[in-house]
């Protein structure tokens, strides 16, 4: 009973956050995909079984290992040119992490840019970046990304490229609006009689109040990344082959996957375990983050 | 009512030309142009690629071309395939319906699957059922449809062979095409055969690009109803002492229907995206397998064209949305 004596200590936010975020199952079950997803990606080199694009010249679509037919030493089996399934998803998964973080901070680093421009200048250069942004997502981002594509020519840097830009607008839509709502409150208007110059307001006093809508939705564009840089992948148009890009490598399976379920099936899954990780971690970081949108 | 429709309109026309810029654009950026590009397959001589420039119009300056591309535009003439020799307007015409067929019955699937799971996801709020929708739903929305559509042929096609693997009808069958629907055109023509070879052919195809809207639609369902059910107008027509279901669909879903229909409406733009892949992988002949090919082939004017009038149609679609919104709701017009 001596503990009732002694002081309550509040939680810090740190802590609060964490337990509510801990409440979510999905979210927390998403994060240690992710965990799990980052530590293949970060160890692919130690726990391949084999090289990613070492040709096994007697092992052609070799079923995985408890099917009859599949070998202990292939796990999931091989593609159409002998290629050890199981080492082309452990590096996959670190080129789809690679994708989603080089998108996501090219496309928010523009937006974050874009968006404290407008909400800044106002008048004309507001209105000519919004509309800017308006236009971009009149187009379908998929067919927007082809086309991008198409011009740049295909390939993985650019397939990022193209992607980055179809997700710029949702950033800077984002920034612009959080960066409004801080603009009017008094502790900005405290700052600038201080005299604080304008890049110091836009960066120093209002950004950091503007994260965490961004966090939360550099999240889920995380998962739009991986996704739509493996749909390019998919129409030929984003990594090339040999590369171990998932959505390239189900382009590749298409002439086989009818008799060869696995070369299909596993790529598959991997795009949606990750895409759904991040999805389910995102929406749990915009719970923990809003407490209004809590019930 | 009359100051807001002109407001919104008067947004739409630099937007379109702004647009119509940008599909220029984005064509004159490639290193080469087409004929230059194609010429390289073929090997003609220097006059004849002179002579096509010409007839291309690409000798001349940048934005002179661009001029010339808005008056064709805006006399309807939105150029001719350099692979097909068809007008690119032609071809959009004859494929489009093929879409829109697509995109309607993924669309309705998705609705007439999603709204009452989401309802009794809603009214069971905290059950194993709700859960485990929420779950299917998230999955649902994370889903690659391209890999999705070939497990679906994989399985429903290829092992089962419960449905065709790709195309809009058997290739046996002839339906006249009167309206480009095939289902109508099917209906039309009397023949209970085509008709099922027919439907037979869209169902995978409807499911696989309902998918991702059914997963968005049934969870909004669910959070709007939840909100809806905790009004006062709700307690009191329980209070009246009217049955549950009354309660339910009459008074709650049809005030849980509006944030709904505004999802619906947004989801246009997304359904085009999936149905580029869906098309591409069930041989849909639509727009979007259509493009696609015109990527690959590097047939630039229908590249433009195309993208053009997908983004005229998108763009078209959400000043209806608006205006409807306007005329339903005076709350917005302002």
């Amino acid at each position: 009973m001596s503990d009732a004596s002694l002081p309550r200590r509040t939680p810090g936010r740190l802590v609060l956050f964490w337990r509510s975020f801990a409440e979510n199952r999905g979210a927390a079950l998403g994060f240690s995909v992710m965990m799990l997803l980052i530590m293949i990606a970060l160890l692919a080199n130690v726990i391949a079984p084999h090289s990613p694009i070492e040709q096994y010249r007697d092992h052609f679509l070799t079923p995985p290992m408890w099917q009859s037919g599949g070998s202990p030493a292939f796990p999931l089996g091989t593609d159409d040119v002998g290629r050890d399934l199981l080492a082309r998803l452990i590096f996959g998964a670190r080129l789809s992490l690679l994708i989603g973080i080089a998108v996501v901070t090219l496309s928010l680093s523009c937006g974050i840019v874009l968006g404290l421009s407008a909400a800044f200048a106002g008048g004309m250069i507001d209105m000519a970046i919004m509309r800017l942004m308006d236009i971009v997502l009149v187009f379908p981002s998929l067919l927007l990304a082809i086309v991008i594509v198409a011009i740049l020519g295909p390939g993985l840097f650019n397939a990022m490229i193209a992607v980055a830009i179809v997700t710029l607008p949702s950033y800077t839509r984002l920034t612009r609006a959080a960066a409004l709502s801080e603009l009017a409150r008094d502790y900005v208007t405290a700052t600038r009689c201080a005299g604080a110059g304008t890049l110091h307001l836009m960066f120093d006093t209002v950004l950091p109040n503007c994260l965490a809508p961004l966090i939360v939705q550099a999240t889920l564009g995380f998962a739009t990344a991986i996704l739509d840089a493996a749909a390019l992948g998919f129409l030929g148009l984003g990594a090339q082959p040999p590369t171990p890009e998932w959505g390239t490598m189900l382009a590749g399976a298409l002439q086989f996957y009818q008799r060869a379920w696995w070369v299909l099936a596993f790529p598959g899954l991997a795009i949606l375990v990750t895409v759904l990780a991040f999805n389910l971690f995102g929406d749990g970081l915009r719970d923990a983050l809003d407490p209004k949108l809590k019930r | 009512m009359f100051r807001f429709l002109i407001t919104r309109i008067s947004v739409v026309i630099p937007t379109f030309v702004a647009v119509t810029f940008l599909s220029f654009l984005l064509i004159h950026l490639v290193p080469g142009d087409p004929i230059e590009t194609r010429s390289g397959e073929h090997g003609i001589t220097p006059e004849r690629l002179a002579e096509l420039r010409h007839l291309y119009g690409f000798d001349q300056p940048l934005w002179r071309q661009f001029l010339h591309y808005e008056r064709d535009v805006a006399s309807g003439d939105l150029g001719t395939s350099i692979v097909t020799q068809d007008s690119v307007w032609h071809a959009f015409l004859q494929l489009f319906p093929a879409t829109v067929e697509l995109s309607l019955c993924a669309i309705l699937f998705a609705v007439l699957v999603g709204v009452p799971l989401g309802v009794i996801a809603a009214v069971r709020r905290g059950t194993t059922f709700d859960y485990g929708l929420m779950g299917v739903s998230v999955t649902g929305a994370s889903m690659p449809i391209f890999w999705w559509g070939l497990m679906a042929i994989l399985l429903f096609s290829v092992t089962l062979g419960w449905t065709p693997v790709s195309g809009r009808i058997s290739d046996a069958m002839f339906v006249e095409p009167v309206t480009g629907f095939m289902l109508i055109d099917c209906w039309y023509s009397d023949d209970a055969g085509a008709c099922v070879s027919a439907a037979r052919h869209l169902i995978l195809p409807m499911i696989v690009l309902g998918t991702v809207p059914l997963a968005v639609v049934a969870r909004m369902t669910r959070s709007a109803m939840l909100e809806v059910l905790n009004e006062d107008y709700i307690r009191t027509a329980r209070a009246k002492g009217l049955s549950a279901p009354r309660v339910v669909v009459i008074h709650a879903l049809r005030n849980a229907l509006i944030p709904v229909v505004t999802v619906i409406g947004l989801q246009v733009g997304s359904l085009l995206s999936g149905a580029i892949l869906t098309e591409t992988i069930f041989a849909w002949p639509g727009v979007g397998h259509w493009l696609v090919e015109s990527v690959q082939r590097r047939d630039y004017p229908v590249v433009q064209g195309g993208v053009l009038l997908i983004a005229t149609l998108v763009m078209l679609v959400n000043l209806t949305v608006d205006l409807t919104y306007g005329l339903l709701n005076p709350r917005i017009r302002r």
